[in-house]
């Protein structure tokens, strides 16, 4: 989210918001649980990468706002360790909260990895483990 | 024992050592790896969408495979599939999990894929530390023939080995199997704070920075524990430990290199077996000179 960025706080945006009812839907998880203790991004290896990390992402989707939650680069960085999982003492399966982010972006048409624009030079140098993965989360 | 063997794609080329030490250190155990035939793709990452059945069609369709195994007697009922790379391992058991407690989706799956023998959710995915465990670590320490008592090894347990815990092959908070095992085998195992922190995985294809910087401060905390060398279970752990050293070095001029096995070199290496089932050739950072001091002195 940029910073000095107003936050518009609504109950209307929590109830009735389309891509938020997709999240639930996708995740299977009730975000809020979360009473946001943040051992998720205390645990988060990549959290220092992520313009927002974990337990602020849930808080976002809390208040209804979940584009700035997509408009941060967080899931994009989540790499599935499902350590913020494990971490969550209010069950939360917070990685499943990421990957349904990622998710309904990629629904939209828009992949996160352009495979074409991958070099040949980076194409031969990684293994297909890491390609496959790759594709797998970032691409649709 | 014969038992059906799910090998995976990097087993057959970036991991191709990780195969070989494996099967020939298993043979010394009397463990007789039978590749599954016509066995695919698993998928390499776990598909965590509730609306996502396709990405589970991989899966079962390998375990359909293991029931004609036992169907064929290539195995005699023997419905457990080992495997050795972490992130097949947790795949296939995720998927496993999912279809046996949603006999719906199951019944969807097999639906769809009605030119096959219909999945029936009995078959058992396992991981080659697991089955050790299970025949008794002891049993590898009869056979030890080059010491490995002046070896400090960190285990570096990665992440789809023990997370979530519904499918880790110990506890995901304190882990101790690999630990057991690296006794068993006469090793020092280190006590070290990374190792089950993630080398950031599949970023490596697209944000080589942040698996950079996490490799780094994985590989330095085993170096200030005392670790001669790292082992792992994993072949992209692998590849980001190891192979990514070298850009590590482009970063950090100062970092001291440190080699990251495959644990089934190490039981090749102790079994005292051809250097060839060692296969080093494919590791990155050499192992070479630590072991010519520590262990073939």
């Amino acid at each position: 989210m940029p910073k000095n960025k107003k936050i518009v706080l609504s109950s209307a945006k929590v109830r009735s918001n389309e891509d938020l009812d997709k999240l639930k839907e996708i995740s299977e998880e009730n975000i809020f649980s979360c009473y946001q203790c943040g051992n998720c991004s205390a645990g988060c290896p990549a959290a220092e990468f992520m313009d927002e990390p974990p337990h602020k992402i849930i808080r976002l989707l809390q208040l209804g706002l979940i584009k700035e939650a997509m408009y941060a680069n967080s899931s994009w960085i989540c790499a599935a360790c499902i350590y913020c999982t494990v971490e969550c003492p209010r069950g939360v399966d917070i990685a499943k909260v990421m990957e349904a982010l990622r998710q309904i972006a990629l629904r939209k048409g828009v992949n996160h990895v352009n495979i074409d624009k991958l070099s040949e030079k980076i194409l031969e140098k990684l293994p297909q483990i890491a390609l496959i993965s790759n594709f797998r989360k970032f691409t649709l | 024992m014969k038992i059906p063997y799910f090998p995976g794609c990097s087993l057959k080329t970036s991991a191709k050592n990780f195969e070989i030490s494996a099967i020939s250190s298993a043979k010394v155990l009397g463990i007789d790896f039978v590749e599954i035939p016509r066995w695919n793709c698993c998928g390499v990452v776990s598909s965590l969408s509730s609306d996502d059945l396709m990405h589970h069609l991989a899966p079962v369709r390998n375990f359909v495979r293991v029931l004609e195994m036992n169907k064929t007697k290539m195995v005699e009922n023997e419905k457990r599939m080992l495997t050795l790379c972490s992130m097949c391992y947790n795949t296939l058991k995720r998927s496993n999990q999912r279809v046996k407690n949603n006999p719906e989706e199951l019944e969807s799956i097999n639906n769809f894929m009605y030119r096959e023998e219909e999945y029936d959710g009995s078959v058992e995915v396992i991981h080659y530390l697991q089955l050790l465990d299970e025949i008794g670590f002891s049993q590898m320490t009869e056979k030890v023939k080059n010491s490995l008592e002046n070896l400090n090894v960190a285990a570096y347990y990665g992440c789809m080995l023990i997370r979530p815990k519904e499918v880790g092959i110990d506890d995901a908070e304190e882990p101790e199997i690999f630990e057991k095992f690296l006794s068993a085998l006469t090793a020092k195992p280190v006590a070290w704070n990374a190792k089950k922190r993630c080398c950031g995985s599949y970023l490596t294809v697209n944000n080589k920075d942040v698996v950079v910087d996490l490799a780094y401060g994985i590989l330095n905390d085993a170096r200030k524990n005392g670790a001669d060398l790292i082992v792992t279970a994993c072949p992209l752990c692998a590849f980001n430990l190891d192979n990514r050293q070298k850009n590590v070095l482009e970063k950090h001029p100062d970092f001291k290199t440190i080699p990251v096995l495959y644990f089934t070199q190490l039981m090749a290496i102790a079994f005292g077996l051809d250097e060839k089932s060692f296969g080093f050739e494919l590791n990155y950072i050499k192992p070479n000179d630590v072991l010519k001091e520590k262990v073939f002195k």
